[in-house]
């Protein structure tokens, strides 16, 4: 505990909630008549399914495989036939249907032949693609597939691994009951990470509001044979957002549109630990994951969830109440309302959030902003939301850029503190979407201009290499009517390569240029950001709607 | 609705209504040490500003409720009306808080989108229009007590003459007298020094006598408003700091014709604007360097406009021209962004 700690600016202290599901034993929830399993449960391309309906599978065998080098593989959470592929509800914020294999369970929950691996004895690249094809993705939120995040490649180290235990949003718990129950197992984890990172330094941090998984961790990273540091970090929402840990922990800031990686250091869930545990030492793939089920129900608990479960078949069993007014998956401040509680369980579900009146009550009508800048001090990225607000609002997007608006995290503590109850993040998706959108048309505009262009270039070579032809023959016929031939034919040819060879350079050059002019905020994206702009695009209409309404408060009567 | 699906409690009312029980203390001082008149001048500033701030909604089309509960007017007006001479007329309050409300505010876009702070626009507009009895000023008790023929008024007599309209001006000369600073700018045009002018008995400690009692009330409602994070506290010290080493500059350099930092420190009017009027969120800087600016730019400019203007007080005017240069402050002072370059790491 002796560790010097730093503080990460802004963040809010909203209301634990914590207790409500932590008092109950974490236990497997019932085997579900059907299973619902998206082929993109990830951040990266989808699988690619690799079964047929009306095939009998059995529990973890492969159903569909990792496609591309940014992918998850999915497996079948249980034994049955499947019964459908093809597009089905997901809990996705686009809320759009998505392609899912859907099995019809036959109740005797049958594995598939299935083993440890010896990790040690494995090369590394072996190892990955084992992994990858396991379907392990990180379970703290992202889901960017793990093997990725464990090759470090051959020019980075990374010295410092950060298990997250923060835990930071309220309500959620399974990360708190993971380490209570599963520290060992967790640790097994990260003895792997370590083994394929190389890491030298290992940290847990864990929010101080959950002194058993702390204590948990601690008795258990004793008996390790290397070193791992369980810290203790000040709650303060969001402290368990991977930049905010690494600076509560290190002090050092991950550069501006980087990665951890480029500063040295990895970050992991711990639930991403423990399935890699899992699948290394059992050879179990990840079909399951603690789920907590909290809110408006009426024995909030913690479960242990096959991947595909629906989500209403959970808030039963945790007991649905009269007076629900949604549903959420994941937290209060980050979850993503779920239009549709038949939606499955994915790997990213770390929360059914039920929602009430009571607890959840809706949002006084907003007032105009005040200029208070309550927002900027509550900004964990240390942006200015109250002049992004403004922009936003004002559909000045070139100013919403210059003001960092890429750099927000849409963690919701400047919505959270507004006074004037401003919906700041809808503003913010919004910029960013119509931002996205007109990039995209810019570029497709900037291709049919080029098209153009291109065209009438060569309308226009036509025109004159066919006119240069008549030409020499025109010649060539005069020169052999004057019975003076050759020479002159050939001169033509020669000319017109000249031509051609300076037309062709030209062209070159333009390119270049454009090349050069093009903005390059859009360019070498990361896998990351493509992700982002995908479901940006998706939900953007829907955003847009919302976004577009004046502040109640400002319709006239 | 997307998220986040939880807020605070915090609300502009709660905000506004901080401010208006800060500034409690400073009332409370002002009624023991000028008598009961200024409850005239706040209820009348009060009701001016709601009727017209209702009267404003209602001709843009705006809900006249959620607005007048957020108390902004109220805000408004009573900073206004303790900037006014406690005796001033009731047309004067009524035309500067029309004034802030009607012209300041609402055309200019109503809460939130006003460039200029509009107590301090009425305030301007008074003292630019009707000089003379902008200078009403009742004298404090302490002064009242030792005066030969001077008099603390009643509320009655108060409500007299604010209400009395045109008084000879023999009474008036009778119960009304000049603010310190008048004193010592009236001293210094008659060739004096400031050392000659202080021993006058207007002066009291640090500032005028019962002024300065005032001064530390309405820092005292300041603390208490920091304390709440409802102001923070860039802009109160810059302030204060931008009063007191200009003043203290000229101080050094010839003591005889500028008066000492802690007098110009320990004027209402600045304790006022400190914490009060130069932390207006909305005509204000939002960035913290740029509240640093603004508070130091008014400061100076304060001092500026009493030692060489024309005007008593220099605060108003000091407000309006930082707001003005607010868009250029906040675009210039702009800070780091998390993950951005910066020359060692962060501690």
């Amino acid at each position: 505990m002796s560790r010097e700690l730093f503080k990460f600016k802004g963040g809010i202290h909203p209301p634990g909630h914590k207790a409500e599901s932590t008092g109950r034993l974490v236990h497997p929830a019932p085997l579900p008549k059907k299973l619902v399993i998206p082929l993109r449960q990830h951040i990266g391309n989808p699988a690619r399914p690799v079964v047929n309906v009306g095939e009998r599978v059995l529990k973890g065998q492969l159903i569909a495989a990792a496609d591309g080098a940014i992918s998850a593989a999915v497996h079948a959470s249980s034994s049955g036939i499947v019964s459908a592929i093809g597009p089905a509800c997901v809990p996705h914020i686009s809320g759009l249907p998505d392609e899912c294999i859907t099995i019809e369970t036959d109740g005797r929950d049958e594995w598939i032949a299935h083993g440890p691996l010896d990790y040690q004895a494995l090369a590394p690249a072996d190892l990955l693609a084992r992994l990858r094809d396991m379907g392990l993705a990180g379970l703290g939120g992202a889901v960017f597939p793990s093997a990725v995040k464990l090759d470090p490649g051959a020019a980075l180290v990374c010295p410092t691994l950060i298990i997250n235990g923060g835990e930071c949003e309220p309500w959620i718990t399974c990360d708190d009951m993971l380490m209570r129950t599963q520290a060992d197992a967790i640790l097994q984890g990260v003895a792997i990470m370590r083994h394929l990172l190389g890491s030298s330094e290992i940290l847990i941090g864990i929010e101080d509001n959950k002194p058993e998984a702390i204590a948990a961790m601690q008795a258990a990273a004793a008996k390790l044979d290397f070193a791992v540091e369980t810290v203790s970090l000040p709650t303060r929402y969001p402290g368990g957002g991977a930049k905010q840990m690494i600076e509560t922990l290190t002090g050092k800031q991950v550069p501006s549109g980087k990665l951890s990686t480029d500063i040295g250091i990895q970050v992991f869930n711990v639930g991403t630990a423990h399935a890699l545990a899992r699948a290394v030492h059992h050879g179990e793939p990840l079909i399951s994951r603690l789920v907590t089920v909290t809110g408006h129900v009426l024995r909030a608990q913690n479960v242990e969830v096959l991947i595909g479960t629906p989500f209403d078949t959970l808030i039963q069993l945790a007991g649905d109440r009269d007076g629900t007014t949604g549903v959420l998956m994941g937290g209060p401040m980050m979850g993503l309302p779920i239009p549709d509680t038949s939606v499955p369980v994915v790997k990213a579900t770390n929360c059914i959030l039920v929602k009430s009146a009571e607890l959840f009550p809706p949002p006084p009508k907003a007032l105009p902003c005040i200029r208070c800048t309550r927002c900027a001090d509550a900004c964990p990225a240390e942006l200015q939301p109250q002049e992004l607000f403004r922009f936003a609002k004002s559909d000045d997007f070139g100013r919403a850029q210059e003001y960092h608006l890429f750099d927000c995290i849409e963690c919701g503590c400047c919505s959270y503190v507004c006074p004037s109850h401003i919906p700041l993040v809808d503003f913010y998706r919004y910029a960013k979407s119509e931002i996205w959108a007109r990039e995209r048309d810019k570029r497709a505009a900037d291709l049919a201009r080029e098209r153009h262009e291109f065209r009438l270039f060569r309308q226009e070579r036509e025109k004159t290499e066919k006119a240069e032809k008549l030409a020499a023959k025109a010649q060539a016929k005069r020169a052999e009517l004057a019975a003076a031939p050759t020479d002159a034919s050939s001169s033509g040819a020669s000319e017109a390569d000249a031509k051609k060879a300076l037309i062709a350079a030209a062209l070159a050059r333009a390119q270049a240029k454009k090349a050069e002019t093009t903005p390059q905020n859009t360019d070498n994206l990361s896998p990351d950001t493509q992700h982002e702009i995908a479901e940006i695009e998706a939900r953007r209409a829907k955003i847009r709607e919302q976004a577009r309404k004046p502040l109640e408060s400002e319709e006239t009567p | 609705m997307p998220s986040p699906f939880i807020i605070d409690r915090s609300s502009v009312t709660q905000i506004m209504a901080w401010v208006l029980v800060a500034l409690l203390p400073g009332i409370a001082v002002y009624v023991w040490l000028f008598g009961p008149g200024i409850l005239i001048t706040l209820s009348l500033a009060t009701v001016t500003a709601l009727v017209a701030e209702a009267a404003m909604l209602k001709a843009r089309g705006y809900p006249a409720k959620p607005f007048l509960a957020d108390l902004s007017a109220i805000v408004t007006a009573w900073l206004l009306a303790l900037c006014l001479p406690s005796l001033a007329p009731w047309w004067l309050i009524i035309t500067g808080t029309l004034f802030a409300i009607v012209v300041a505010k609402h055309l200019y876009g109503g809460l939130g989108q006003n460039i200029f702070n509009p107590a301090m626009v009425g305030y301007a507009v008074l003292i630019v229009s009707f000089p003379v009895q902008m200078t009403q000023w009742a004298g404090p008790l302490e002064l009242t007590l030792i005066e030969p023929g001077a008099v603390q008024l009643s509320l009655a007599q108060s409500a007299a003459v604010i209400f009395g309209g045109d008084l000879p001006k023999a009474t008036l000369d009778a119960i009304t007298m000049a603010t310190p600073l008048d004193v010592l700018r009236t001293g210094l045009h008659q060739q004096l020094t400031v050392d000659e002018v202080m021993t006058q008995p207007i002066f009291g400690h640090y500032g005028g006598i019962g002024f300065e009692w005032l001064a530390a009330a309405f820092l005292l409602g300041g603390l208490l408003l920091w304390a709440l994070r409802i102001i923070s506290w860039q802009v109160p010290l810059a302030f204060l700091a931008g009063i007191w080493l200009t003043a203290g500059f000229l101080h050094f350099f010839d003591a005889g014709r500028f008066g000492a930092p802690w007098f110009h420190l320990f004027s209402p009017s600045v304790m006022l604007c400190a914490f009060f009027i130069a932390t207006d969120p909305v005509s204000g800087a939002t960035t913290p360097r740029g509240k640093l600016v603004f508070g130091l730019g008014a400061g100076f400019l304060t001092m500026v406009i009493r030692t060489w203007g024309g005007f008593p007080d220099g605060v108003a005017f000091a407000i309006l021209l930082m707001n003005l240069c607010v868009p250029l402050i906040d675009q210039y002072t702009q800070p780091k962004i998390y993950g951005a370059a910066r020359k060692e790491p962060r501690a």
